[in-house]
């Protein structure tokens, strides 16, 4: 780590800015700059090696770049906006790819299209308002529900748990909620049963918990029948058959982000005992 | 030419022949009589009086200055997540049902055959229908139709008879 950041703080010194390839999976800090791979040639440390005489400028193959969260767009180049590692995906099909900063906080800010856990804390007329985490609650109107008409209203109450999407987040307008996809379809969202226990955990985790091989929720799922919901905004809900395994969970998930795989095995394997 | 011919017989003032303006010109009824040619021309024109009236921007520099570096705050896009609901070990059945739906329709490679289950099959729904078709009909028979329905093995009702339709006679 302290070599990353030596690195990073002689770049940043010298003001060159380094290329996104070769930065991969490394720390990047706020106030970098990164280039892409297209315009690495042009702009490369001057006298650097052999470079091909062009007699005329190519064109430049315009690829279509995500930058994702942590990065903002700066001319040609991606400027760092969080302290973390850097990530890149291959695309699918065109486009570039897409590059984020893997960073760590516990604040949430409403981003459209995430699955998010709220707690109904107003009724104002034909809206709720649900608390989720954010800086202000969103709204979520009562006809975003499955099967809900003016007459037919959910049944709905102060205090309750509600799993939804935002429609409507940015920093200009209040957030916006529905628990409805675009078809119409409730799709698992809606209001979160009975009993059960939510908790607060990091942002990251819930990332690195809904990774697709994440270890931890398979060795979860082998311990006793439980339900989880998983909230983007860092809020998880637990149900299992009694008070205390419930509990276990919650502290299981709670202390998972700091443990080493090894000690991770060894508190599975004695739960899995008792 | 022609309206003077028309006016011609009465003392007309004017010698010359009435200029018609652009607009009555374009009218239907004054169409009528052009050929082909003229119409061709006469609607070219119109089009490029209506493109002309478009506003454009005569900026070829902006296209240079459209960037293509897309800015997106979600991480759906960078990491594949799973759905945030899960149950295990049948605790709650729906949300199973759930996570086997959501998580393959991230999943494009692997082709799923879905047996959707359904609560009548779909041999018993046509054998259903079969019979549905013979008892509605018979409640819209009139009372001569209605000796045509018979009972089939499985009491269900069947139309034997086909109905009496007009014969034309052959001479």
């Amino acid at each position: 780590m302290a070599e990353a950041a030596a690195v990073g703080a002689e770049s940043l010194a010298s003001g060159q800015a380094r290329a996104a390839r070769a930065v991969l999976g490394q720390l990047v800090l706020p106030g970098e700059e990164l280039l892409l791979p297209e315009h690495e040639d042009a702009e490369g440390p001057g006298g650097a090696g052999e470079r091909p005489l062009r007699l005329s400028p190519a064109p430049r193959s315009r690829v279509r770049v995500v930058c994702g969260p942590g990065l903002r767009r700066c001319g040609e180049r991606l400027l760092v906006t969080k302290c973390g590692r850097l990530r890149h995906k291959e695309p699918g099909g065109g486009g570039g790819g897409v590059y984020w900063v893997d960073s760590q906080q516990k604040r949430y800010v409403p981003v459209k299209g995430d699955h998010v856990i709220g707690i109904v804390t107003a009724k104002s007329g034909d809206t709720f308002k649900v608390d989720v985490g954010g800086s202000e609650p969103a709204s979520l109107s009562y006809l975003a529900f499955e099967g809900a008409t003016k007459r037919n209203r959910p049944n709905v109450q102060v205090g309750d748990l509600i799993y939804g999407q935002f429609v409507v987040a940015n920093k200009d307008m209040e957030p916006e909620m529905v628990c409805i996809d675009s078809c119409g379809r409730a799709n698992g969202m809606g209001v979160i049963g009975q009993d059960g226990l939510l908790f607060k955990v990091t942002l990251g985790l819930i990332r690195k918990l809904l990774a697709p091989d994440c270890e931890i929720i398979q060795e979860v799922g082998k311990l006793y029948p439980l339900e989880i919901v998983f909230g983007m905004n860092g809020r998880i809900w637990v149900k299992a058959r009694t008070i205390q395994q419930t509990l276990i969970l919650a502290n299981i998930f709670e202390a998972c982000e700091h443990m080493t795989p090894e000690q991770r095995r060894q508190i599975f394997s004695r739960l899995a005992e008792s | 030419m022609r309206t003077n011919s028309w006016l011609g017989a009465s003392n007309m003032a004017a010698e010359h022949k009435p200029k018609l303006s652009k607009n009555l010109l374009r009218m239907k009824f004054m169409q009528r009589g052009l050929d082909s040619e003229t119409k061709k021309q006469l609607e070219e024109e119109e089009k490029k009086i209506i493109s002309e009236e478009h506003w454009y921007l005569d900026l070829p520099e902006l296209k240079e200055k459209e960037s293509l570096i897309i800015e997106e705050q979600s991480f759906l896009l960078c990491e594949d997540l799973l759905y945030g609901r899960m149950s295990f070990r049948g605790f709650n059945p729906e949300v199973e049902k759930l996570m086997l739906q959501m998580n393959s329709k991230s999943k494009t490679e692997e082709i799923e055959d879905e047996i959707v289950e359904v609560d009548v099959s779909d041999e018993e729904m046509a054998r259903r229908y079969e019979s549905l078709v013979g008892t509605i009909g018979k409640k819209f028979a009139k009372k001569r139709d209605r000796a045509n329905y018979e009972e089939d093995e499985n009491g269900n009702m069947k139309l034997t008879k086909t109905k009496k339709m007009f014969l034309k006679p052959q001479d």
